[in-house]
């Protein structure tokens, strides 16, 4: 597996200054919007049966950032969702864990130790999610937060407006500082926010800069905006570290998050990432969905296949 | 052209396309199949949908998905929607007589008193929302300070299989009454004869009754039955349509997850049903809350 290692690769001349960063982002491809949606679509046609869907189900659920971002979250809210992390279905332990817990900074202590002796990771929000509208020092105190409470990995977002204002060198020197705050422990997850750059060529701007300044994921948005992960940015944004793997050798993970609720739509995107990224990126290592609701639907679909019965919301957890 | 050849012209004829209920939207099924319904003596009527498990599935979510809000409306809102359907069959009463008329090879007359008993039902059943409480429920005398108040609250999702004979006065029947106290309903239409049950949705779409309190499913009654009743988020199920065999293959199903199940029983659906359908799916909710007698006042409240 290739490693994420930040290195002096040959992209390191184009963030010399704000118009060579510039010229280099503007440079790429334009999107051919209606091709790309076109192709998400047809992507999204493939019937996944039987043991393929078993396989789809059971990888998906490995991939799940089970998340609980809200302003009511509980020490014990917390513990509960770290509890389903770990044994998604308590009735069948042959399910596999989810990925990891996706919480606040301040709930990162409750989480770690909710999944303590477990393969799930911890992973936290910061740089003053999900808006983003803070000062760097306050981001970077609240990455450094999460990491000294043990945080895995970092979700950071992008300040949107200073990228839409054009200032991209601002946007690469603030992921670069919160990747270097994440030190060597966790792993950084940037989040573009897509639903709010408007456009797919800035949605492949935002990807490259990202990967660029040394994002170990990208991530398409918060879940708090109107839009969130569709199949068609999730496809632009596999493009892009397919591209950059090839181009620099540094193989990056892609995290669609927010709106994906059924299984159906899970495994579209598992589809996606086969055929645009490929198998090297079918590992809970580089792909992630953040999400909540679709653990369940994901149970229910796994009970199902087990039984042959239909499920129902009573035999998951509510949370 | 001369005004007498354009008089005798034939009009070409705009066929209905009959198309399943679910969610209050009318999708064809997504197996894609459909299947020839005949009349009585074997003549083509339509093509009806023929659902698949995957239809059944997307109808449990769309009934369970409205139940919260169908069961929530008070009883007196309930009997309001079921007149609405009343009143919007009188409209159509004409289609359904013919409809009726072809789907059972009754005369037009006899399918015109199918079809009034019929509407009655719903007014009948109408009237009963916000009656039946009072009739089962109440207040029990126990051994204590307590007030102890029992309350019929709705099952939840119940798959009802229609009367295969009786495809609407049958269907409407065993229909209202589960509506009626708060539940929603998952219909198999009469495998024969679904064409009045198909029609039935486009009434109910049109009056008041919110998407997905009921849904109908035409196709093969056997292979719509068995995922339903093993279906672990349908609460109860009613087997008026299933023959012997069926009926006990299903009952097997429904015990997994404990369903309500009223078996078939021999009915005549032109007389005065009474409340045994309406109990049928209820559960008793009972509560206890002192009265306060203990009290050093003495007052008994």
């Amino acid at each position: 597996m290739p490693t994420t290692a930040p290195t002096a690769h040959a992209l390191s001349d184009v963030t010399a200054s704000d118009s060579t960063l510039r010229r280099f982002l503007h440079g790429l491809p334009g999107v051919d919007a209606v091709g790309l949606e076109a192709r998400a679509a047809s992507l999204g046609t493939r019937s996944i049966k039987t043991t393929a869907k078993a396989y789809a189900i059971d990888l998906a659920i490995s991939m799940v950032d089970l998340t609980t971002l809200e302003g009511a979250d509980t020490p014990g809210k917390v513990r509960a969702l770290g509890a389903k992390a770990v044994h998604p279905d308590p009735t069948d332990r042959t399910t596999p864990a989810t990925a990891a817990v996706c919480v606040y900074p301040d709930m990162v202590a409750a989480a770690k130790e909710a999944v303590a002796g477990s393969s799930v990771k911890v992973a936290s929000v910061a740089t003053a999610f999900p808006a983003g509208r803070a000062a760097l020092d306050v981001k970077l105190a609240d990455v450094r937060d999460a990491v000294a409470a043990g945080a895995d990995e970092i979700d950071m977002v992008i300040d949107r407006g200073a990228f839409l204002a054009g200032k991209y060198l601002k946007v690469y020197d603030e992921i670069v500082a919160v990747k270097q705050a994440c030190g060597d422990s966790a792993r950084l997850k940037v989040i573009f926010e897509t639903g709010e750059l408007s456009t797919y060529d800035n949605i492949r701007r935002a990807s490259w800069l990202g990967m660029i300044a040394g994002a170990d994921f990208i991530k398409t948005s918060t879940g708090k905006v109107a839009v969130n992960a569709t199949p068609a940015n999730t496809l632009l944004m596999l493009e892009a570290v397919r591209d950059f793997r090839a181009q620099t050798g540094v193989q990056i993970g892609v995290k669609p998050a927010g709106g994906i609720r059924t299984s159906k739509d899970a495994i579209k995107f598992l589809v996606l990432v086969n055929e645009t990224a490929g198998e090297d990126w079918l590992d809970n290592h580089w792909f992630r969905f953040g999400a909540s609701s679709l653990l369940n639907d994901l149970l229910m679909q796994r009970q199902k296949l087990a039984t042959g019965r239909y499920s129902g919301p009573d035999y998951v957890t509510v949370d | 052209m001369s005004e007498k050849t354009e008089k005798t012209e034939p009009r070409l004829s705009v066929f209905k396309t009959y198309k399943l209920y679910v969610g209050g939207k009318f999708p064809r099924s997504e197996s894609g199949r459909v299947y020839e319904v005949t009349d009585s003596k074997g003549k083509w009527l339509a093509n009806a949908p023929q659902s698949s498990r995957k239809d059944a599935r997307d109808a449990v979510v769309a009934a369970r998905k409205a139940f919260g809000g169908w069961s929530g409306a008070t009883a007196y809102n309930r009997g309001q929607v079921l007149y609405r359907v009343a009143e919007m069959l009188e409209g159509r009463r004409e289609q359904f007589v013919r409809e009726v008329a072809d789907a059972e090879g009754l005369s037009k007359s006899k399918a015109a008193a199918v079809v009034d008993a019929a509407i009655d039902r719903w007014v009948w059943y109408a009237g009963w929302t916000d009656k039946i409480a009072q009739v089962i429920g109440g207040a029990n005398p126990v051994a204590g300070p307590f007030f102890n108040l029992s309350s019929p609250e709705p099952t939840g999702v119940v798959a009802v299989v229609a009367p295969q004979e009786s495809s609407f006065l049958g269907l409407v029947s065993v229909l209202a009454p589960v509506i009626a106290t708060g539940n929603t309903a998952v219909v198999i239409a009469s495998e024969k004869a679904p064409l009045p049950a198909l029609s039935l949705a486009e009434v109910l779409a049109t009056s008041d009754v919110p998407g997905g309190v009921v849904n109908v499913l035409s196709g093969r009654t056997a292979e719509l039955a068995a995922p339903l009743a093993a279906h672990q988020d349908v609460n109860a199920i009613d087997l008026a349509g299933a023959d012997e065999a069926l009926a006990k293959e299903l009952e097997i199903a429904a015990a997994d997850n404990l369903k309500r199940v009223l078996r078939p029983q021999p009915v005549d659906y032109f007389g005065t049903p009474g409340t045994e359908r309406l109990t049928a799916f209820l559960e008793t909710k009972t509560v206890w809350h002192p009265t306060g007698s203990l009290g050093a006042s003495g007052s008994s409240y």
